[in-house]
């Protein structure tokens, strides 16, 4: 027998490390060491077996993960801003004006850029993981100034946000959109990989019911990540980086409105301008080379079919109507190559004016209009996410103003056997009425049966009388039997299932149950709503 | 001095002092010090004056006195509009006296540049009152000098201010003075008040109603003046420049006009400043003491050390101060903070640190937000929408259980849809996951569950076993609770609640046989021995032994025989029965031959596979509750002095001299021979309900109250090689086929399961278990299903016997 071995010693006794002790190590406060968290990506870890580790109720971090912690050249940083803000409580609480402009002046900050690097070591792994730092710059873009969120930040996210906006109009690569009550969910498959996010609708939010110093500080990570990303798409696509308009000279009038270099800047918002590139002639697109493959056609239907779709609508003139939405409206419409243009009041850089005769679609959010150009289209705003959505410019009758939309379904549901898929307007209207036929024909079909059983009962009666009648086969349903058969044999074999294997098997025909019982209750009421509708109808044409 | 004059001095000194104190009461002072001056007026005449000549002053005061009554008449109405209408009653010389003001305005602004301008010449003409009025009161100061040129009254008096004071003008002593040096209650008294007007502390509105006002010290009456009528107020208001400062004294019914100096102090208190206009607020500073070198020390104290050493902290300070210099940290310290944008650059270049991605390995990536369904757009279709209920329920809810975390609704146009409240919360709730939900790697199972079904041999394929239920016997009326099948299988025997047994034939479902006992019957088992024709019965605390009086007559006949032939009972053990011949012929008739007595109600009875030993087990827990007889001795013994645990079941191995007694936990076998503990079986129940032992032997199933039924190897080990929870509830009889792989378990959920049990020959082949048929038909009756099971010695039949007073034949 070889040294006994001490318990405590390995294993998940010393790969784990309770928050309290990594504090204790780390010589930080709780505020501190999260923040520390948030900006190195750490997160508490689940131990297989946590007795093991050190007992149930406590958050555990991975011993490495804690020690890598302790290097962090970012702890010093802490440590001198606290001392920091007791010099300067110091100064305010003295009233040494003079010194207090000393330690101000001497206010430590801290660069992340490392931080990023480390926490993405390669510029995909950045873009994987940027579904959170864009929602999270879109979100305080919107933010008002105040005390809790400072205006540099806010600004800056602004600013980030914008820019990156403009990136996928430029690329191109925006794949689905959704307007959901949350706001306005995008996805765009930027450099291969698939990033979502999600727009609040432009209302004012306040964010001063939640912990406002754990959301600035991850957007402030979230802004030196999404800075650096916005560099790396910008020069790897040939685009100047901060962005330049392509443009000498902004309108005259928007000049006017707002002086010289903010309007160029406020002509970035606008995301209908091209960009400045590096190097001029280049080629859009490389070309796919011919290959004699038999695979090559497929590669090449699947690129031309993309790039249909990029160019969805690059042969529209779009005018937005001042209700519309301007902002991801511009967005959307700008990724597939429109021409888009607002009344020019409501924001500057209006490239037409609504009675340009050219105009192929008006977008429109209200009922009626006062007055209509005949040669466009004056289509609801829905319109232009389903058409994304469908990957086709779809039939404008049926958003039309005024008309009743048809369902907008989100794009990122994944059809699934057995899951629930909602009708199209169509189909539902055809079905209101084929079952108002159906159900006519029925009533029509039923009453003789009804008269014949009556038939019968007047026969009933008559005495019996011994005989002996020619026998007839049983009818014996095979495939019902080989069914029952197979299904009793199923059963017997799920008794045997061994215990370890029953909670899975169980669980996962819970979850199926589940699901049917979903779809069901959802088929149900849709049963409903078609009978309800039905009704109406009827009642209508009456 | 006279003493007139001492009392119009006392009278301003009155006023002086109340005067500061506020408006109201310098309003009295000035009528007091008024009052003196009529007083005064009338006292002229008397020859009071020692000095006629050399005392200007009372010269002054006599040729002034009309003039400064009618001044004061005239004045007092312009002071202010609230007195008005009671100047409006009064009467006196305004048109005279108006003419003199004026006359004394025009005098005072010729004189007024000249004044200026050369002081010592006035100071020569009339210095005493020149220097001191000079600086405050240069309205009254030219009017007194006026005065005194007019009376050519030149000789420098030697006076104390006071007395200056009042020489040029003795009525307007309402006027305030600086009081500086002397005391000024030295002249105040009480009785010398009322030199004026000697009403006393009377109230003048008692004088309302009479032409006078009160009386002069020699009891005469002092009238009040005349009133002056609407018009000559009118035109004294327009005319006289004095008229808004000029107010009636009511105590002496005149007109005061106030003075500049009054007016002055008036303002000064309305400005809330000091009263005094000499008092100095900031008096420059004279430095007494610092100029002027003492040459003695104030204390005769030794200086100390430090004061004429340089001091050490001070040279460390001065010291750092250098060093931070020198080293330039003093000009970073003012340096202002650079403005420093965020700088972004490529920072992903082509080389990669390796020893960051190894390090990521290990790395948990965070899931991803989950992404909106249908049910989250702003037009969704209309059967995502919650009913009524869904909302309410939704609503009840707590926010952790809820599957949305919002409510779907449909708007019907894009400018309907407001601002989502749960935003930001949303974004947070989010942040905190990422840096506070612990993560943990975990394999998605993507597994099909047809693939955990164990792949078995089908059932068709393992026939035959009973399938159908083909025949059900009726006619117990309680449960019945046992049930035992012949050696031939042509009929059984069941035993019920309703104290009776029954012989019915098997395949026809007839019932030949009704055998009534005293107690409910607890259990009935055929005698194994084929030669025989013999049950035993379990009722009450008796073990009856009954011929049924069925099957071949020969082996009845025998079985009479064989059991009148045993020889009377010896040598039992104490207490473990009493046996006795049926003699009743009413009973024997029935089929009754033998019984035993027991101390206790019989739960269980099992005889030896050869039909000789019976094993009785009794139902209430008991020291002893193990019995077993020898038939062909008709001996008794206790095989088990005490057993600690209480025994569930007991069975005879079917070959080899071998006990298996079931306690609740576990089933043990002793070895009949050696008289010893053969193996201890580990059921991992906690109730043992029954048991049951292949026929060859070596495996023994045990069913047990938690529906869980054991298969035992008793070559593998002694825990169960298989344990099959397939049961619904309590499992209240298990058995094997004597002839086919086949063993049963009846259970309390109404089911007898059949199973496939093959065990092979060869000791390395695990016997194979394969569930073939689920057997339904008895009903459930209070809480119990199927209570007994037997299978067909030669046929792969079984009969239950359900609590549903029913026994079922399966084929």
């Amino acid at each position: 027998m070889g040294i006994q071995k001490r318990k405590g010693t390995a294993g998940a006794a010393t790969a784990f490390v309770s928050r309290g002790k990594a504090i204790k190590k780390l010589q930080l406060s709780l505020k501190d060491f999260r923040r520390l968290c948030i900006l190195k990506g750490i997160y508490p870890v689940e131990p297989r077996n946590k007795n093991k580790a050190g007992g149930q109720l406590k958050t555990y971090y991975l011993a490495k993960d804690i020690r890598f912690l302790a290097h962090e050249p970012i702890i010093t940083k802490f440590r001198a801003m606290k001392i920091f803000a007791k010099k300067l409580r110091r100064a305010i609480d003295k009233r040494m004006k003079e010194k207090e402009q000393t330690v101000r002046n001497n206010e430590p900050t801290y660069r992340l850029d490392h931080i990023v690097k480390e926490r993405y070591p390669t510029f995909i792994d950045a873009i994987r993981d940027l579904d959170d730092a864009l929602s999270m710059c879109f979100l305080f873009a919107t933010l008002p100034k105040s005390g809790l969120y400072k205006s540099e930040i806010l600004q800056l996210c602004r600013k980030l946000s914008v820019e990156f906006m403009n990136y996928v109009v430029e690329s191109r690569s925006l794949m689905k959109c959704f307007i959901s009550i949350k706001g306005f969910y995008y996805q765009a498959n930027i450099q291969g990989q698939t990033v979502t996010w999600v727009v609040p609708h432009g209302f004012p939010q306040t964010g001063d019911d939640v912990d406002a110093r754990i959301m600035t500080t991850f957007t402030e990570f979230y802004v030196t990540l999404l800075g650096f990303i916005n560099y790396k798409l910008y020069t790897n696509s040939n685009l100047v980086y901060p962005p330049k308009l392509a443009i000498e000279k902004v309108n005259a009038r928007d000049e006017e409105l707002c002086d010289g270099e903010d309007a160029k800047d406020d002509y970035l918002e606008t995301l209908t301008t091209a960009l400045k590139t590096v190097v001029k002639d280049m080629d859009e697109d490389a070309q796919i080379d011919n290959f004699d493959d038999v695979d090559a056609l497929g590669v090449h239907q699947s690129a031309e079919a993309d790039r249909c779709f990029r160019n969805l609508f690059s042969k529209l003139k779009v005018f937005l109507n001042r209700e519309v939405p301007r902002e991801p409206f511009t967005f959307v419409l700008r990724c597939f190559g429109a021409q888009v243009s607002w009344d020019a009041y409501v924001f500057p850089g209006a490239a037409f004016d609504e009675k340009d005769t050219s105009i192929t679609h008006h977008i429109v959010d209200r009922p009626v209009l006062s007055h209509k150009v005949i040669n466009r289209y004056y289509v609801q705003p829905q319109w232009v996410f389903d058409c994304v959505n469908a990957r086709r410019l779809l039939p404008v009758e049926e958003y039309f103003p005024g008309v009743e939309l048809p369902p907008h379904l989100s794009p990122f549901v994944e059809r699934k056997e057995g899951a629930y898929e909602p009708l199209s307007k169509e189909e539902m209207t055809r079905r209101i009425e084929e079952e108002n036929e159906d159900r006519d024909a029925d009533q029509v079909e039923r009453q003789p049966p009804a008269k014949k059983a009556k038939k019968e009962v007047n026969e009933g009666p008559s005495p019996k009388k011994m005989s002996v009648k020619k026998g007839k086969p049983v009818k014996v349903d095979i495939d019902r039997a080989e069914k029952m058969m197979s299904a009793e044999e199923k059963k017997l074999a799920v008794m045997m299932i061994p215990k370890k294997d029953k909670r899975l098997f169980d669980s996962i025909n819970k979850k199926k149950k589940m699901e049917k019982r979903d779809v069901n209750r959802l088929v149900k009421k849709r049963e409903e709503i078609i009978q309800m509708k039905r009704k109406n109808l009827k009642s209508g044409s009456r | 001095m006279t003493g007139a004059k001492k009392s119009a001095k006392k009278a301003l000194q009155r006023s002086k002092t109340p005067g500061e104190l506020g408006g109201k009461s310098k309003n009295t002072s000035e009528k007091k010090a008024i009052q003196g001056k009529s007083k005064i007026q009338k006292a002229a005449p008397k020859p009071l004056f020692e000095e006629d000549d050399s005392d200007a002053s009372s010269v002054l005061e006599d040729s002034e006195d009309p003039t400064s009554s009618e001044d004061d008449g005239a004045g007092d109405e312009a002071d202010s509009s609230e007195l008005e209408f009671e100047s409006d009653a009064d009467s006196g010389k305004e048109e005279l006296d108006q003419g003199d003001i004026i006359e004394d305005k025009e005098k005072n602004e010729e004189n007024g540049g000249p004044e200026a301008e050369k002081p010592e010449e006035e100071l020569e003409d009339d210095g005493v009152s020149m220097t001191f009025w000079r600086a405050d009161e240069e309205d009254f100061n030219l009017k007194s000098k006026v005065d005194l040129k007019k009376n050519k009254k030149k000789e420098p008096l030697e006076m104390s201010p006071q007395d200056r004071d009042v020489k040029p003008n003795g009525k307007r002593s309402a006027s305030p003075r600086p009081s500086a040096s002397k005391d000024e209650y030295e002249f105040d008294s009480s009785d010398e008040e009322d030199l004026r007007n000697t009403i006393g502390n009377v109230p003048i509105e008692w004088y309302d109603n009479y032409p006078h006002l009160g009386y002069d010290v020699n009891g005469r009456r002092v009238y009040k003046p005349v009133r002056e009528d609407q018009l000559d107020y009118f035109l004294k208001k327009m005319d006289d420049p004095t008229f808004w400062r000029t107010v009636k004294d009511r105590m002496t019914g005149q007109n005061v006009v106030l003075s500049e100096a009054d007016m002055d102090l008036i303002n000064r208190l309305e400005k809330g400043k000091n009263p005094d206009p000499n008092m100095e607020s900031y008096p420059k500073f004279e430095d007494l003491y610092s100029h002027e070198v003492m040459i003695h020390p104030l204390t005769a104290r030794p200086e100390a050390k430090r004061s004429f050493i340089p001091s050490l902290h001070e040279k460390a300070l001065v010291g750092r101060m250098v060093h931070l210099i020198k080293s330039g940290v003093y000009a970073k310290c003012w340096k202002p903070k650079k403005e420093e944008g965020p700088r972004y650059y490529n920072l992903w270049t082509e080389d990669e640190d390796p020893s960051l991605i190894r390090r990521l390995r290990s790395f948990i990536p965070a899931p991803k937000m989950k992404l909106p369904g249908h049910e989250e757009s702003y037009n969704p279709p209309e059967e995502y929408l919650f009913t009524p209920e869904e909302e309410a329920e939704w609503h009840n809810q707590d926010p952790e259980e809820r599957k949305l975390n919002f409510i779907p609704r449909k708007y019907s146009s894009l400018r309907q849809v407001p601002g989502y409240s749960g935003f930001v919360q949303e974004r947070f709730e989010r942040c905190l996951d990422l840096y506070l939900c612990p993560r943990q790697r975990k394999m998605r199972m993507n597994v099909n569950p047809d693939d955990l079904i164990p792949e078995l041999p089908k059932p068709k394929d393992l026939h035959p076993f009973p399938a159908f239920c083909s025949v059900v016997y009726k006619g117990h009326t309680d449960h019945v609770r046992s049930v035992s099948m012949e050696n031939l299988g042509q009929f059984f025997a069941s035993g019920s609640d309703d104290c009776s047994v029954r012989i019915w034939e098997t395949l026809t479902g007839r019932c030949f046989n009704t055998i009534q006992f005293e107690a409910p019957v607890k259990w009935v088992q055929w005698c194994p021995n084929p030669a025989i024709a013999l049950l035993a019965v379990a009722s009450g605390p008796y073990v009856h032994f009954v011929n049924p009086g069925v099957g071949d007559k020969v082996v009845l006949t025998n079985t009479d025989v064989i059991l009148e032939s045993l020889p009377e009972s010896e040598g039992s053990a104490k207490g473990s029965g009493e046996w006795s011949v049926v003699t009743d012929e009413d009973l024997r008739k029935q089929g009754h031959r033998l019984r035993v007595h027991h101390k206790f109600d019989v739960a269980q009875v099992s005889w030896h596979a050869k039909g000789d030993y019976l094993a009785v087990l009794y139902g209430s827990a008991s020291t002893t509750s193990l019995i077993i007889h020898q038939l062909s001795l008709r001996r008794s013994q206790n095989p088990f002095s005490k057993f600690n645990s209480v025994i569930s079941r007991v069975i005879f191995h079917p070959t080899r001299p071998h006990l298996f007694v079931a306690t609740q936990t576990v089933v043990r076998v002793y070895n009949l021979v050696k008289q010893e503990l053969q193996k201890k079986l580990l059921t991992n129940c906690k109730y043992v309900s029954s048991i049951a032992v292949h026929p060859k032997g070596d495996n023994v199933i045990a069913g047990s109250f938690e529906a869980r039924l054991s298969w035992f190897d008793m070559d593998l080990s002694t825990k169960p090689y298989k344990a099959m929870k397939y049961h619904d509830s309590a499992i209240r009889a298990v058995t094997f086929h004597r002839k086919y792989p086949l063993f049963a378990s009846a259970s309390d959920d109404g089911t007898v399961i059949v199973a496939h049990g093959m065990v092979y020959s060869d000791l390395l082949q695990n016997p194979l278990i394969v569930p073939v048929k689920v057997l339904r038909g008895h009903r459930r009756t209070n809480d119990l299903g199927v209570l007994d099971c037997t299978f067909h010695p030669t046929q792969p039949w079984i009969v239950s016997a359900g609590a549903d007073a029913t026994l079922r034949l399966y084929t």
